[in-house]
């Protein structure tokens, strides 16, 4: 815990001095929308991530609409922005668009999403987070947990054919795969969401008879965990104690369970993705530093050891 | 002069909005701006124009988004999955959108029903029927649709002149002869004037009526092709809406709503001012861009209370006149 608190602290200082010799960049950043919680909170974290660095960020909503992108790219072409940061709403149709931005020299970063090969060399980098590794994390943290004794587990799988979905259920494979003594017995869907996740859990407690052989539940997404704890709960399960979970997003209201010790783990989707973009185009600007072409934000592990109740209370205003 | 006032204060408003954002943001004065403003708003003015004919004749059509939509996905699933060549494809998917208003403004004049009921009706076909065809979001990499948006005159400051720009101000040009230097035009203002008296003076209400719509939906086929260029994919999403901001740009352009008033230029720069909205709240970067739609909410309230005072003055004055009194 310490060490964490001596990085964070390490990361501040660095984000001051490197502040310190930003003057005055402005960044155009084309949001898709507000259409989840997440969205909503990367927004906020945005804002807030440009203030601590003295950049002027000037946000434009597209409402889900690429063409509200486009428009928005040439405003801030047009305006003479420093840097442009765009989270696509698909993956195609934006040559045309960042070649003017190319021939205007104004670099362009991706956000939390990639656009088509195409593309490649029309933009600086791209800060995305590996769902693959997501899911990875979630799988070492509970091989580690449960040591050499058996394990069955259950698995809440998200919306089918969603690539996040198939990511996270991938590494998660991956990672118990080295453990014989750790076996997914079931594994279904429940869309990411909290009723379907309490839906299919129900089912699963019946089938394994009345849930006495289940040792673990991991879910693609925090939603659908808190709606398997509502299950585990209602059938008499003891979840965070009798049952291990661990899911993935670190939603404020997973650290609640967490406080109350009805959940174990999350691994964090982090909506800080302007934070990682903003310091690469300070140090391309300032020091004429390319990045890679791939930024891969942390995924990082949250359990009860982290004060979930702090962690809860710093998260919920971001408008999750 | 009191049927060009409307123009005018648009004109003026537009002007006055322009000079206000340029002294707040001194990069508003650039040619790129002013050329952006024709590109990005290029799908909305075409259909606009197509909506200027419409809403002169007392009519409405609420299909256009829908059109546009439907035309994206049908250019899209041509080019890529049958492999026409776009040129083939284009001039495929006009004839299927020129049908379509046909039908629209057949069933408008030989069923009397209200064309808000019917357009309505052609709105969530058209629509209903691009998710049939698709209901993700389609890329188009065909040679035509990589080099045309990049093709583009280039201007001192930073401006392109766009060929989907291009082909906006060329439709605007058409329409605008063709509404007020043709017989055609001089019957669709009579038709918005009054559709009986026009009926006992011998027009053909009937031909009329089908080639408005038809030309309606035609234009929202040439958008949905502008549109489909502009982002390089075929989308059953696309143009969710516009047949509102359409509408908006044309009443915010002086054309009167109950139909028989407006002018072309009004609509081109109806169109414009909703362009200049949407520019300013990206350039302020704060603003949530929701304002657009609350900005441009305002001025249509305002220009339509601006308008009906204007009717309702000229109704005194010629009732005034009939009374023998002499107008003030």
């Amino acid at each position: 815990m310490r060490l964490k608190t001596l990085l964070t602290a390490t990361a501040l200082a660095a984000g001051v001095a490197v502040s310190a010799q930003a003057a005055d960049l402005t960044v155009g950043f084309s949001q898709i929308g507000s259409e989840s919680g997440w969205r909503a909170a990367e927004t906020t974290v945005s804002k807030a991530e440009a203030k601590k660095r003295n950049v002027t960020l000037k946000i434009a909503d597209a409402q889900q609409k690429q063409e509200n992108q486009i428009k928005a790219i040439r405003s801030f072409i047009a305006q003479g922005v420093d840097a442009i940061f765009l989270a696509p709403v698909v993956a195609t149709g934006w040559d045309s668009v960042l070649k003017e931005a190319k021939e205007a020299k104004i670099p362009v970063v991706l956000l939390d999403r990639d656009i088509d090969p195409s593309g490649k060399d029309l933009y600086l980098t791209a800060v995305t987070s590996d769902s693959v590794h997501e899911g990875k994390v979630a799988g070492d943290w509970l091989a580690k947990q449960v040591g050499g004794k058996p394990c069955n587990v259950v698995e809440l799988q998200g919306t089918v054919g969603a690539s996040v979905a198939t990511n996270r259920k991938k590494g998660f494979d991956t990672a118990i795969a080295s453990h014989p003594n750790i076996k997914l017995v079931r594994s279904q869907t429940g869309d990411f969401t909290r009723s379907k996740g309490k839906e299919v859990m129900e089912s699963f407690i019946k089938a394994e008879g009345g849930g006495s052989s289940i040792c673990a539940v991991y879910a693609h997404n925090d939603d659908m965990m808190i709606g398997a704890i509502q299950a585990m709960k209602e059938a008499g399960l003891k979840p965070g104690k009798d049952v291990l979970t661990v899911s993935i997003d670190a939603v404020p209201d997973i650290f609640k369970a967490m406080a109350a010790g009805e959940a174990n783990a999350t691994v964090e989707l982090t909506p800080n993705m302007a934070g990682p973009a903003l310091d690469a185009i300070i140090d391309y600007k300032a020091n004429n530093k390319t990045p890679p072409k791939w930024i891969q934000t942390d995924s990082k592990l949250f359990t009860a050891a982290d004060e979930p109740m702090k962690v809860y209370e710093s998260k919920k205003d971001l408008g999750y | 002069m009191n049927r060009l006032l409307p123009v005018l204060v648009t004109t003026a408003v537009f002007l006055i909005g322009f000079a206000l954002c340029c002294l707040q943001f001194p990069n508003f004065l650039s040619t790129r701006v002013v050329f952006n403003l024709l590109t990005d708003n290029a799908f909305l003015g075409i259909v606009a124009v197509g909506m200027t004919f419409v809403i002169i004749s007392g009519g409405i059509d609420l299909s256009v988004g829908s059109v546009i939509g439907f035309t994206t996905v049908f250019l899209a699933l041509a080019i890529q999955r049958a492999g026409l060549p776009p040129l083939v494809a284009f001039a495929l998917v006009l004839v299927v959108c020129a049908a379509f208003g046909a039908a629209m403004g057949a069933v408008i004049h030989h069923l009397e029903m209200p064309p808000f009921i019917v357009t309505l009706a052609g709105m969530f076909l058209a629509r209903g029927a691009s998710f049939l065809l698709s209901t993700e979001s389609i890329p188009i990499d065909a040679a035509l649709y990589t080099d045309l948006p990049d093709a583009a005159i280039r201007l001192p400051g930073g401006g392109r002149l766009t060929v989907i720009a291009m082909i906006m101000l060329a439709v605007f040009v058409a329409g605008g002869l063709l509404l007020h230097v043709t017989r055609f035009g001089a019957t669709v203002y009579a038709l918005g004037g009054n559709r009986t008296a026009t009926a006992l003076m011998g027009v053909r209400v009937g031909r009329t009526t089908i080639l408005i719509y038809t030309l309606s939906s035609l234009l929202a086929g040439l958008s949905g092709i502008v549109f489909s260029l502009y982002t390089s994919s075929g989308n059953s999403l696309a143009a969710t809406g516009v047949e509102l901001d359409t509408i908006a740009a044309v009443v915010i352009g002086g054309t009167l709503l109950t139909g028989g008033q407006g002018f072309m230029f009004g609509t081109f720069i109806g169109v414009l001012i909703q362009g200049l909205i949407a520019t300013y709240i990206t350039f302020d970067g704060t603003l949530s861009s929701w304002w657009t739609k609350i900005a441009t909410g305002v001025l249509l309230f305002a220009f339509i209370a601006f308008q009906q005072s204007m009717v309702g003055l000229a109704g005194r004055r010629s009732r005034r006149r009939a009374a023998g009194v002499a107008p003030a």
